[in-house]
């Protein structure tokens, strides 16, 4: 144990995500060693982050100003609505270059255990979207585990009376990949997900 | 025995702070491998390791933790296996506080059920008496370590069947104090599950079909010699679907899906009452029976011995048919069986391949067949002459 004050940033650093109690101690070591100016800009960007982001109003992403950078794009596609769990995932379609719509962020997935059903999760501000004209397609991009699937199946029954195309990101093989080392479960997805050529 | 089925071997076994041993070595010859001692010096902590790796669980605990040296956090088992004319190495490192790892030829693998199917063994021990007289979970754990030996990917399949009952069982729960008000939006969830619960669900009660289908007539005719003049032995299937009304007439994937969805709905309210999935292949029992009465309950001593060694020893038949001849382990058995139990053990033993026996004395292990001999005292493993 060290005295107070590190002590206290220690056990704070000790809490974020990802970060143990060797990796808390030695970020509170480098911050300690560190120029105070270096310092001055991590408090303020903490500081700032706190005060200045939002969730966007219309898709939920986190946002700095009413409306996200995609939702205020007027270049977006305002027909295709891809639906993800969480503002992360947004970064990672859009590395993609390949979806020119807008999305929907859903802030998780359904999951009983952890006690999230679809009335805590962005599913109502979704559906209150579809109802707008000029949606045709929405793209269903939640994680391809258990509790995204299932999140999916619900979307997607919700979404089948609105008369809107509802679609799955495919799961399949990696690019890149080796056909011999996929595991099966994901090589059967790939058999069922298969195309004509 | 078909000649294309090659044979497994655990040829080298290395031990650190597993059990009472610190770091242990040991070459294993083919044939019948004895392993003597006392009790309480580790005899059966050997086997159990060899046992972990091809089960991924001990046959005596239901916990990884007491697997782990005291005052350790990690324990490791590895093995090099020798299939046919092959070896492969094989290891896993029991964690406390996080998850397990495994590797094959030392490449880590990202799951380690990944591991199973590398090494095929059948234990026999005191505690498979619970198979014949404990609770249905002893006898679907019986038939889970045999479906996963024989189909590495139903380990899966499980898993995810698992996950899935958890999270419907959880809504159930919340649902049953939600009621009336909004009980149509609990319905909309809860077929979300049902169609995943089905999906795996299905899945897992045709290959457990399958699997008796195959396995019956092997522990029935095993059980035939050793007990000939007992009431046959036979084995079915009782499903939870076939004690509702909807009983799949057979077991072709998409007939069990239309029966299991009926039944989800016909116990809908009953299910929302109990707060509990009611069907579904985690309600599942083998059912043995002696001519007319069940096994447990109506068996005698012996003859529950009997059931047990005849379900072990047809294991290893299916096994060795369709796969490769597993590893044979008989832990401390031979002093619980007559003589006409021994013999017939005896027999297979010297069939087997590969055998471990071990055993408190030299006179409880059939001595003639013994090929290596290890004497265990305090964890200290020394190889000697009979």
């Amino acid at each position: 144990m060290y005295e107070g004050v590190i002590q206290d940033l220690i056990d704070e650093l000790g809490r974020l995500p990802g970060v143990g109690p060797k990796g808390a101690q030695r970020i509170a070591f480098y911050i300690l060693a560190a120029d105070p100016q270096d310092v001055q800009r991590l408090t303020d960007a903490l500081r700032i982050v706190k005060e200045k982001v939002r969730f966007c109003s219309i898709c939920g992403n986190v946002s700095q100003e009413e409306l996200c950078l995609i939702c205020s794009d007027p270049k977006r596609l305002l027909t295709m609505i891809c639906v993800v769990e969480e503002s992360k995932d947004v970064v990672a379609i859009e590395r993609t270059r390949e979806f020119k719509g807008r999305y929907h962020v859903l802030g998780g997935a359904i999951s009983p255990i952890d006690g999230i059903g679809p009335d805590d999760l962005r599913i109502r501000e979704l559906l209150a979207r579809l109802a707008d004209d000029g949606i045709t397609e929405v793209i269903l991009a939640t994680d391809p585990n258990l509790e995204g699937e299932a999140t999916a199946t619900y979307l997607a029954r919700m979404i089948a009376p609105l008369g809107i195309a509802v679609s799955r990101l495919a799961s399949g093989l990696p690019v890149g990949g080796d056909l011999e080392y996929a595991d099966e479960v994901t090589l059967g997805r790939a058999f069922e997900g298969r195309r004509l050529v | 025995m078909d000649e294309a089925v090659p044979h497994l071997q655990v040829r080298q076994l290395t031990l650190q702070n597993f059990r009472n041993y610190d770091d242990l070595h040991l070459t294993f010859p083919g044939g019948v491998i004895a392993i003597v001692g006392s009790n309480g010096q580790g005899k059966t902590n050997i086997v159990e390791a060899i046992g972990y790796l091809s089960t991924l669980h001990s046959h005596r605990v239901a916990s990884d933790i007491p697997l782990i040296r005291h005052d350790h956090t990690s324990a490791v088992i590895a093995a090099e296996v020798i299939r046919g004319d092959r070896a492969l190495m094989v290891d896993i490192q029991l964690n406390t506080g996080r998850a397990n790892q495994a590797r094959i030829n030392k490449v880590a693998v990202p799951r380690t059920r990944e591991i199973l199917g590398v090494l095929t063994a059948i234990t026999f021990a005191p505690e498979d008496l619970a198979i014949v007289r404990g609770d249905p979970s002893e006898r679907r754990a019986f038939l889970n370590d045999i479906a996963t030996q024989q189909f590495p990917r139903l380990s899966g399949v499980m898993a995810d069947y698992d996950r899935v009952l958890k999270q419907r069982n959880a809504l159930l729960k919340s649902a049953g104090g939600a009621r009336r008000s909004n009980l149509e939006a609990v319905s909309a969830t809860l077929s979300v599950w049902d169609e995943q619960l089905v999906e795996f669900g299905t899945e897992l009660m045709c290959a457990r079909n399958e699997l008796i289908v195959n396995l019956a007539p092997l522990v029935v005719s095993t059980y035939a010699e050793i007990a000939p003049h007992s009431e046959p032995l036979s084995l079915s299937y009782d499903d939870s679907l076939s004690r509702s009304e909807e009983r799949p007439v057979t077991y072709d994937p998409d007939a069990v899906r239309k029966a299991f969805l009926q039944a989800l709905d016909t116990k809908r309210q009953q299910e929302l009452d109990r707060g509990i999935t009611l069907v579904g292949p985690h309600r599942d029992e083998l059912r043995l029976t002696l001519g007319r009465a069940p096994v447990k309950g109506y068996a005698s001593h012996g003859e529950s011995w009997s059931v047990a060694l005849a379900l072990r020893l047809g294991s290893y038949d299916l096994l060795a048919r369709e796969r490769a001849t597993p590893v044979l382990i008989l832990d401390d058995v031979f002093a619980e069986l007559d003589t006409r139990r021994r013999r017939h053990l005896a027999e297979r033993v010297a069939d087997a391949p590969q055998a471990f026996i071990t055993a408190a004395v030299d006179e409880d292990v059939p001595v003639d067949l013994v090929g290596c001999w290890l004497e265990v005292d305090k964890a200290e493993v020394t190889q000697r002459d009979r």
